[in-house]
């Protein structure tokens, strides 16, 4: 049930700092973004990752706030509604809550 | 409300949102506060007192849902201030009452551990056990107390189950002689002390709780079709479609039987009261003016109801989640849809639920187009200009030509709303990006019948209060400007030509020829700037004078027979934009702490409406309207 877009901008994650081993096949299924997910991908949250600030929004706040909404490492996650224009925002089943979130925002939520 | 006295154990209700704390609110001090399916009903502080059954006074402080105490937004930095004792009068609470849904405690417990910090006593009460229960989560209490340290209760709020234990839980906690309370030690969460903290949570879970293996499939089913991309926009159409036609054809049999009513009575005084000043301002003022408000009433209940049910339901925030990327492209804040959804109703509570809104700019912006949302007391001036001038004839067969008319004007505001927005952020702000967007979609729950008809009592008190004081003193000073003074004795022109209300209106009227409007139009205005419904209660009064003792007709007919279908058309563009409802810039002025958005908004409003009426008139003279 995991469908993902390519991802060619995803380049480096919490796990590939570290695992730095250069080939690819002895590592841990690679961590992708949730942002880049399809409806009815479920998974679980590798790491949170935001890559800057937003709009007055440090980086750090929007860590904060996803983890303060239960988004943490370890925690099961499920993709289950798509916006209905260009497929955003997202609803997100996080371990029995539903969250919705912009994919922008859910860039920052990397699942494994 | 009693005076607060220093004898009175002070507690906080302290929670994540949507978790029953108002519900519980209500339950333990007899008021009635709103409750409703979405976070951010609650957005101000209430106060309220109960007895404990050892008969201590207790005063209880509801306060806004917050995941921590960082206070990230206007509502959430209230909770903060509250229990960290910041209000300059005011010492913290002598006890916080954790409120968690009982159905989703991991934020709610990590939410418990940071305030854990506080050194405040607590007790923790796990509120809609009823749910939690039916779906077969088991909760092993005296374990969770023992893991988290801190003592546990359930809790039914909305049907006021397990008071009794919480009263005589808060006697024990409460009542102990006060061993010296530690300072607080709360600090801001960094990311690290958050994850810490959500770990240790769900620790506590996995030893305390047994969840069911599968969710709550009832939420899920209905969201597979209410947030399907495709079906899910069509639902949230039909549903404004279905609202705004029951307003209509729903309220029509009670309205008749009011107008009815107001008739009847008019045909009374006539025999009772001699002939004369008394006779005329009863008939014309009363009952012409403050009686042609009334008969909206049911109309705005049934959209009150309709309301009030899908906030209930938990709709509210599906409708933002489906309607997040328009009005994330006009640059609104994702949060910003329930504010001018609740705008519908009326601006004020609006203006008051931006609070959860936590960039400034962001909020400010939904401020000022919150007033552009058709709120309901446009309503009495939309249906008595549709009713008076658009045939009620059928629409492809099932589609009433009013109830459509009706949905344009509401769309036409939605679209404006967008517009203004649009524009503030990309030629005031300069600011293209929007910011992050994040709310939790509750389960949904059957709307309670009780607090649904209590909330519509409220509503329709509210109204007939405001008919009793704001628009009957309107009305007062709309008779008395069309009465006096008295024309001359001989005079054959109707007497309302020789009263102050014409010499205003007159004096006025070239401002407002522009966009059609008559003198009997602009002489409503002014008092109409108190509140919307004023105009059409004024223009009432005014018509009932002008026509005479054997016009005792209802004001649309008297409309109908005077007004071009060009002037009413313009009329309605107005009232689409104009600024008339006093609270709502008072309102303006105290969320945003002073005049200077009041003005803008006032100003910008007011400019729309000239502009959107003037062009109105002249397309609808150009073709051949007039
Ligand atoms: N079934 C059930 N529903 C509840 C209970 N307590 C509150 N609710 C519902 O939960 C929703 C949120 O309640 P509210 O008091 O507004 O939450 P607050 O945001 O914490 O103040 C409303 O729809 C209530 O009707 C409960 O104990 N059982
Ligand atoms: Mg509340």
């Amino acid at each position: 049930m995991v469908h993902l877009n390519p991802m060619p901008t995803l380049t480096t994650t919490m796990t590939d700092i570290a695992n730095s081993a250069p080939d690819e096949s002895v590592r841990a299924p690679r961590a992708v973004p949730l942002g880049l997910a399809r409806h009815g991908f479920q998974g679980r949250v590798d790491a949170i990752v935001v890559d800057g600030d937003r709009l007055g929004v440090s980086a750090a706040e929007i860590e904060r706030r996803l983890l303060e909404l239960g988004i943490v490492e370890g925690a099961a996650v499920h993709i289950l509604h798509e916006g209905p224009i260009g497929r955003d925002p997202i609803a997100v089943r996080v371990n029995g809550t539903t969250i919705a979130l912009r994919r922008r925002e859910a860039m920052a939520i990397l699942v494994v | 409300m009693t005076a607060i006295d220093t004898n009175d154990w002070r507690i906080a209700l302290v929670g994540t949102p949507n978790s029953g704390k108002t519900a519980l609110f209500n339950a333990l001090t007899g008021s009635r506060q709103k409750v409703a399916n979405y976070a951010g009903v609650t957005v101000e502080r209430k106060s309220g007192f109960l007895q404990t059954i050892s008969g201590h006074r207790v005063n209880l402080i509801d306060l806004p849902g917050t995941y921590s105490l960082r206070g990230r937004s206007p509502d959430e930095e209230i909770a903060r201030d509250v229990i960290l004792g910041k209000f300059a009068s005011e010492a913290p609470p002598d006890f916080l009452l954790c409120v968690a849904d009982a159905t989703n405690l991991r934020v709610a417990l990590r939410l418990v551990i940071e305030l854990k910090r506080v050194h405040r006593p607590m007790l923790l009460v796990l509120n809609m056990i009823d749910i939690a229960r039916r779906r077969g989560v088991d909760i092993d209490l005296d374990k969770l107390s023992a893991e988290l340290g801190v003592p546990v209760v359930t809790s039914t709020a909305v049907r006021r189950a397990g008071i009794e234990d919480l009263l005589r839980r808060i006697d024990d906690i409460a009542g102990k002689p006060a061993a010296a309370i530690a300072a607080s030690e709360w600090t801001a969460p960094a990311a690290s002390d958050l994850r810490a903290a959500q770990r240790e949570a769900d620790r506590v879970i996995r030893a305390a709780v047994s969840e069911p293996a599968k969710p709550d499939t009832w939420t899920t089913r209905v969201d597979a079709v209410l947030l399907h991309p495709v079906w899910g926009m069509i639902a949230l159409l039909a549903l404004l479609f279905v609202m705004f036609q029951a307003v209509f054809a729903w309220a029509q049999p009670v309205m008749d039987l009011i107008t009815a009513g107001f008739d009847a009575l008019g045909a009374w005084t006539a025999t009772v009261l001699p002939e004369g000043l008394l006779q005329s301002f009863v008939q014309n003022g009363v009952i012409s003016g403050v009686g042609s408000v009334i008969v909206f009433l049911p109309q705005i209940l049934v959209l009150f109801l309709f309301i009030l049910l899908l906030e209930d339901f938990g709709y509210m925030a599906r409708a933002a989640f489906l309607m997040d990327r328009i009005m994330g492209g006009a640059g609104l804040h994702g949060r910003a849809f329930i504010p001018l959804l609740s705008s519908f109703a009326c601006a004020i509570p609006g203006i008051m639920a931006t609070r959860v809104i936590d960039n400034k700019r962001d909020r400010l912006t939904t401020i000022m187009v919150a007033p552009l949302m058709t709120c309901s007391a446009r309503i009495p001036v939309y249906t008595l200009i549709i009713a008076a001038f658009v045939p009620d004839k059928p629409v492809l067969g099932f589609l009433g030509l009013q109830g459509l008319v009706m949905f344009g004007l509401y769309a036409v505001g939605i679209f404006s709303a967008l517009a203004v927005s649009f524009v503030a952020n990309h030629f005031f702000w300069r600011e293209s990006a929007t910011p992050p967007f994040m709310l939790e979609l509750p389960d949904y729950k059957l709307p309670q019948l009780r607090s649904v008809l209590m909330n519509l009592y409220q509503r329709a008190m509210a109204f007939l209060k405001r008919a009793g004081t704001t628009i009957f003193s309107m009305m007062v000073l709309i008779w008395f400007l069309a009465s006096f003074p008295r024309p001359p004795v001989g005079a054959t022109e109707p007497a309302i030509d020789f009263s102050l209300a014409a010499i205003i209106g007159h004096w006025i009227e070239p401002l407002l020829a522009p966009i059609g409007f008559n003198w009997q139009i602009s002489v409503a205005l002014i008092p109409g700037m108190a509140a919307r419904e004023v105009a059409v209660a004024s223009l009432g009064t005014v018509y009932a004078i002008e026509g005479g003792k054997e016009a005792v007709e209802q004001v649309g007919h008297a409309l109908a027979d005077k007004w071009s279908l060009a002037t009413a058309l313009a009329f309605l563009a107005w009232y689409v934009f104009a600024p008339q409802c006093a609270s709502t810039l008072a309102v303006i002025k105290r969320e945003t702490g002073g005049w200077r958005w009041m003005w803008i908004t006032f100003f910008y409003m007011l400019s729309m409406a000239y502009i959107a009426a003037l062009i109105t008139y002249h397309a609808a003279l150009a073709l051949g309207l007039g």
